[in-house]
């Protein structure tokens, strides 16, 4: 897996994007990363890194926020995608599960989930995937009448992600799927992830702050700072870079646990970039 | 002493009901656009009285037969539906919901000017091919067009309340409704469904134009029934299909009501106020309509 970065032909790759939001604020310094076909990247950083603007910029809802791709290209199997809108991207197979478990929240689970294989154009397919679906995440086959507003946070995740997957998508770019989550839930829902990934093929590029969780899952990473990617590599290489394991594990070199204090001052002290 | 008249009462009653289920008609086109684009549409009676205007000119001016000048004001409406989509609502997505307000009540006025600007401002018979003759069972006492329209209005929320709750197109309708971003990242055209949801509204203002413009005769004063919208929608709730039904069923037996035991007394107006009491009553109680959703909050 050390040649994602070098993949002749990958599933996904993006060449050296910037993002500018409103014309004036520069977001993204040139990414570049890939993604083969049925694997498990992850994306990792701290706060305000530039994940989601990635994600975004790949799934073309940027532009529902004012931002814009100003250089570089972003290709699915060889064809830019980086002008194409959201609703394009996702015929192609790409799919993004945005943070914050945006569910529909006045429709039922079922109804959500429905909505998720809108761009098939077999209808009966559609709903012969809800059956799928729910084989992933037996729990929301209890809940589908329900309205998605009133389910619990993990629900709504697995609501998000079961939704996804309706639209058959070969990619799925997921954004914080721990995020707000109890240890226990994301364990599971990481868990579903790489299920589906193994059974369905479908390829995962993973933005995550919980990089431990994250790279026991994926094959590849790579880390973002300040818009831009600062290192890169087999996800246990990366779980075992001291600097990492300082930066976002949050233990020392001995692999003990720092104190959030020594954390906070050494992090102020040192950056990749500054 | 006022004397309760049982027979008179059932009477009000069922006039009330009948002419309600029409108002629920026109509510009905308001609520369409509501609920899929959060657009407040002010000129709703307007669409009704250029549907009424189209038909009605067809019928007169070019002697077309009913089936052709009903279809032309159904595809005139459509066409004008997605237009007016196309030209003015879509550069006010994202905008200050008081943008769309001003714009289509600015929109009402220049179509209360162009209809009879360019059809004339006399008052258009709109014939329809049933009689006047009323029928009458026991104490009820039904105008075959009120009959029609009743009917008429229930069909079409019947259809489109099983469109939004059980065709796909409806479900993405709602998703959209409920958050464009999302609908977007799941792959829905957003702005497809603005149209459509215009397109909808036009096909209702034109059945709406027949019926009342065949009761009323079609002139400006047509697009004041766009006015009894607001009560209705406010009373049974801004997005919700029920809600259009049972808000045009009170309001349309309170004003029958009303107007039937204090007309006599006050000489005669009290029909155009009473649905307004209500809806002010209503507000100050629950201000999201009988049936209207509530915002989920989570803690």
């Amino acid at each position: 897996m050390s040649a994602v970065r070098d993949d002749p032909r990958p599933l996904l790759s993006v060449n050296n994007i910037e993002v500018i939001y409103d014309h004036v604020i520069l977001v993204l310094k040139g990414v570049s990363l890939r993604v083969p076909a049925g694997g498990i990247v992850a994306l990792l950083g701290a706060n305000g890194a530039g994940k989601s603007t990635t994600l975004k910029a790949i799934s073309g809802l940027l532009r529902t926020e004012r931002g814009d791709v100003t250089k570089g290209t972003i290709e699915w199997e060889g064809q830019p995608i980086h002008r194409k809108d959201p609703a394009e991207v996702v015929t192609r197979g790409i799919v993004q599960v945005m943070e914050g478990r945006h569910v529909f929240e006045h429709l039922t689970v079922e109804e959500n989930l429905l909505t998720g294989g809108y761009t098939r154009k077999n209808g009966h397919a559609a709903k012969q995937d809800l059956a799928l679906v729910y084989r992933y995440f037996p729990r929301l086959a209890e809940r589908r009448l329900v309205r998605a507003g009133y389910v619990s946070g993990g629900e709504q995740q697995m609501v998000a992600i079961g939704r996804a997957l309706m639209a058959r998508p070969r990619l799925m770019l997921l954004d914080e799927p721990s995020m707000g989550l109890a240890p226990m839930l994301v364990h599971e829902i990481f868990e579903i992830v790489s299920r589906m990934n193994r059974e369905a093929g479908v390829a995962v590029l993973l933005a995550e702050q919980n990089a431990t969780m994250a790279l026991r899952f994926a094959q590849y990473g790579y880390v973002m700072e300040n818009g831009r990617i600062v290192l890169d590599g087999d996800a246990r290489t990366i779980g075992e870079n001291e600097d990492i394991k300082e930066f976002y594990l949050g233990l020392s070199g001995v692999g003990q646990r720092k104190s959030y204090r020594d954390v906070k001052h050494y992090r102020r002290r040192k950056r990749w970039l500054s | 002493m006022l004397e309760v008249d049982g027979r008179f009462f059932v009477l009000l009653m069922s006039n009330g009901i009948l002419i309600g289920l029409m108002y629920s008609l026109i509510a009905l086109g308001f609520v369409l656009v509501y609920k899929a684009t959060d657009a407040i549409n002010f000129a709703q009676g307007e669409f009704v009285m250029i549907a009424g205007f189209v038909v009605a000119v067809c019928l007169v001016a070019y002697g077309a037969p009913l089936w052709l000048a009903v279809s032309a004001g159904l595809l005139g409406m459509v066409g004008f539906g997605f237009g007016l989509e196309r030209v003015m609502l879509r550069r006010l997505i994202g905008r200050p919901i008081i943008a769309v307000v001003m714009a289509t009540i600015g929109l009402a006025a220049i179509l209360r000017g162009v209809g009879p600007l360019t059809w004339g401002a006399e008052t258009k018979p709109l014939a329809l091919p049933i009689s006047d003759e009323p029928f009458i069972v026991g104490p009820l006492f039904i105008p075959p067009i009120q009959l029609l329209g009743a009917s008429v209005s229930l069909v079409f929320l019947g259809v489109f309340g099983w469109f939004f709750l059980k065709s796909r197109k409806g479900i993405a309708m709602r998703a959209v409704a409920d958050s464009q971003q999302v609908a977007m990242a799941m792959g829905i055209n957003v702005e497809r469904y603005f149209a459509l949801a215009w397109a909808m509204t036009g096909v209702v203002s034109a059945l709406g134009g027949v019926i009342w413009g065949s009761m009323l005769g079609v002139d400006v004063h047509l697009s004041l029934v766009g006015f009894k919208v607001f009560p209705v929608v406010i009373l049974g709730g801004l997005d919700s299909i029920p809600g259009a039904i049972l808000g045009g069923l009170i309001v349309g037996v309170v004003e029958n009501v009303a107007a039937g035991y204090v007309d006599p007394y006050v000489g005669g107006g009290t029909k155009d106020f009473a649905p307004y009491v209500l809806m002010i009553l209503a507000l100050m109680i629950r201000p999201y309509g009988i049936f209207g959703k509530k915002i989920i909050e989570r803690v």
